[in-house]
């Protein structure tokens, strides 16, 4: 059993609007992610992705509020602490977020090398300026980026140029989590194929020890990560490795999710797509129960009644349904 | 083949932008044939000038070189009286369903409009609201929760079944559709091509779609083109194009597209697991 990197327990956070309603967008969410190990999270748009991405972060701005849990990384418990203190030690060093448009992050009229002194002199700023710009063009040199990249202002660089010298800026401390909220969905096939190699170098040569990786791309989530976690309404529904996920859900939601997958492979075509009817629950008031009793298929009546726990399947994988996974499995079969 | 109808076709189609050393070639001396009734896919990474085409071919901008065929006649769309009939046979969804509609009409209005473009102006009060009900019905939205709302107060994937709404009630003969499922997530993704299907089905319609997603143009289309700087380099049927790509561009494309049969080479799917060392004692 290698050692957790980060471990993620009850942790609920909730937007405020501004008549004062309380919107639970993450909500009692655990999990834990062993080192070398990068854990994808998949659902549909609005079902809390990027607020659980947010959320891990332990940086907190309205109207994003934290309700409790914990967030552990490396040992280390970080919710709770103080915005200045997670800012200084935290962020860049422990954890470091990548958000959609991240290459829009650049300001326009400062050259590469200065956002790395930046970052390097906002956690410790008696390094020299030598010893940065060595250790930036050492890490460039690594990850295969040209290394006048440096000099040169973002507006030089095209849109995968952008998004791999931000990635690379901020894992320039090595961060013990990477947490990359699409990275790759403003690019085309071409660079998207480049940042996820990135990404990939960047695990292999350690200088980030765990990822989360979250996009609704699900053949780009099978081919980058080791698990695949499901989210629906603020919780998550089912655990698996990659292979299992995609093909072999247990989870209602999750097989409704793969059956929406496109790829151009030869007997995909004659596969009908099909989609979930119906939408996501108003976090607003959740409804009882299980929150995706309403566009189940195989709904009960006790579904709606019953809160569900996530429970485990053996093999690491865990489904948060009344029914078990024979039952499950009975019905699909009978499709 | 040759029994089909040419609904549009081009031949030598150019589009430059600026002159002299600024010049930019955009759409570069392409042909093309679009049957009738057909689901043609034109696919190509972003700058390839799948855009500058499809403005083109709606009348946007105007055409450097080349000729457009419309029916087998010689496009004419030099006044503005032309151009109005000429949208009446041809329509367009855009990528952003957000930008596409008017903020200060309501959906009533938006679906009304459709009719009255129809020549429906005429019509009785009830018979227009059956229509719109009727098309309302067939993007699976319901009438009565759409009246007396502004679109904005949709959501993404709800404006863009408006939109499909719109061109059910128009009944236009092409279809350009530039990217609708790109803004969208890919469950609903499935919801809209469906009933592009069906539509294309049901009316005979020629859709043209713009994409950069391989998956989808290889399970919606019948045809496929492949653009690469301005250039079409691959066309014919999907099977042909994506199951047995001839130019070197598709080939690189279609390895770069993340697929769950044959994952990349770095991807840790092709990974045998490390086998397990007993731990030392």
């Amino acid at each position: 059993m290698s050692k957790i990197m980060l471990e993620v327990n009850g942790l609920t956070t909730k937007y405020i609007t501004r008549y004062n309603e309380s919107v639970y967008a993450v909500n009692d969410v655990s999990f834990q992610v062993e080192e070398g190990k990068s854990v994808g999270i998949a659902g549909e748009s609005g079902c809390g992705k990027s607020t659980l991405a947010l959320s891990l972060m332990g940086y907190y701005f309205p109207p994003l509020h934290y309700t409790k849990g914990d967030i552990i990384i490396d040992g280390r418990n970080i919710s709770g602490m103080d915005p200045d203190d997670v800012r200084k030690n935290i962020l860049g060093t422990e954890i470091a977020y990548i958000p959609q448009a991240a290459m829009n992050a650049l300001n326009p009229t400062r050259k590469v090398i200065r956002f790395i002194e930046d970052v390097i002199w906002a956690h410790d700023p008696k390094i020299s300026k030598k010893d940065i710009h060595d250790l930036a063009r050492e890490r460039f040199e690594t990850l295969n980026l040209p290394e006048d990249t440096l000099n040169k202002y973002p507006v030089e660089l095209s849109g995968g140029m952008k998004q791999r010298t931000v990635i690379s800026i901020s894992t320039i401390l090595s961060p013990k989590v990477l947490i990359a909220d699409e990275p790759s969905s403003a690019l085309d096939v071409t660079s998207q194929k480049m940042v996820i190699k990135m990404i990939h170098d960047l695990m292999e040569l350690g200088y980030i020890k765990s990822m989360i990786f979250i996009t609704h791309e699900l053949p780009l989530l099978y081919n980058v990560t080791d698990d695949i976690m499901v989210m629906y309404a603020g919780q998550i529904v089912e655990r698996g490795s990659a292979d299992q996920m995609i093909f072999d859900p247990i989870h209602p939601y999750s097989k409704g999710l793969m059956g929406s997958i496109l790829v151009p492979e030869d007997g995909t075509r004659d596969v009908k797509i099909t989609a979930i009817p119906g939408t996501p629950p108003n976090l607003k008031k959740p409804p009882d129960g299980c929150r995706f009793a309403e566009r189940c298929q195989y709904v009960k009546s006790q579904c709606r009644v019953q809160n569900m726990e996530l429970a485990g399947l053996g093999n690491g994988r865990t489904s948060r349904c009344m029914m078990s996974e024979e039952e499950l499995r009975e019905a699909y079969k009978n499709e | 083949m040759s029994e089909r109808e040419i609904c549009l076709s081009g031949t030598g189609v150019s589009k430059v932008f600026g002159f002299g050393n600024r010049k930019t070639v955009a759409v570069d001396n392409v042909d093309f044939n679009f049957y009738s009734g057909e689901l043609v896919s034109i696919v190509g990474e972003s700058g390839s000038g799948k855009t500058t085409l499809i403005k083109m071919l709606l009348g946007l901008t105007s055409v450097t070189e080349g000729e457009i065929q419309f029916l087998g006649k010689k496009r004419d769309i030099r006044t503005r009286s032309k151009k109005k009939e000429y949208w009446k046979d041809i329509q367009a969804i855009f990528q952003d369903p957000f930008s596409s509609y008017n903020i200060f009409s309501k959906i009533d209005s938006v679906l009304l409009d459709c009719i009255h473009m129809r020549g429906g102006r005429m019509l009785p009060k009830a018979k227009k609201i059956e229509m719109m009900e009727e098309a309302c019905r067939f993007v699976n939205l319901k009438y009565a929760e759409m009246t007396n709302k502004y679109p904005f107060e949709l959501s993404g994937g709800q404006m863009q079944r408006l939109m499909i709404a719109r061109i059910f009630l128009l009944r236009p003969k092409i279809l350009l559709a530039d990217e609708p499922t790109s803004m969208i997530d890919a469950c609903s993704r499935a919801t809209i091509l469906d009933m592009l299907l069906n539509l294309r089905n049901e009316t005979g319609m020629t859709i043209i779609f713009i994409t950069h997603d391989m998956g989808l143009a290889y399970y919606i289309s019948d045809t496929v083109y492949i653009m690469e700087r301005g250039k079409i380099v691959e066309f014919g049927s999907a099977d042909e194009v994506i199951l047995n790509p001839q130019a070197d561009y598709t080939k690189r494309l279609l390895s770069d597209v993340p697929k769950i049969h044959e994952p990349w080479e770095f991807s840790k799917r092709n990974q045998t697991p490390p086998p397990q060392t007993p731990v030392e004692a």
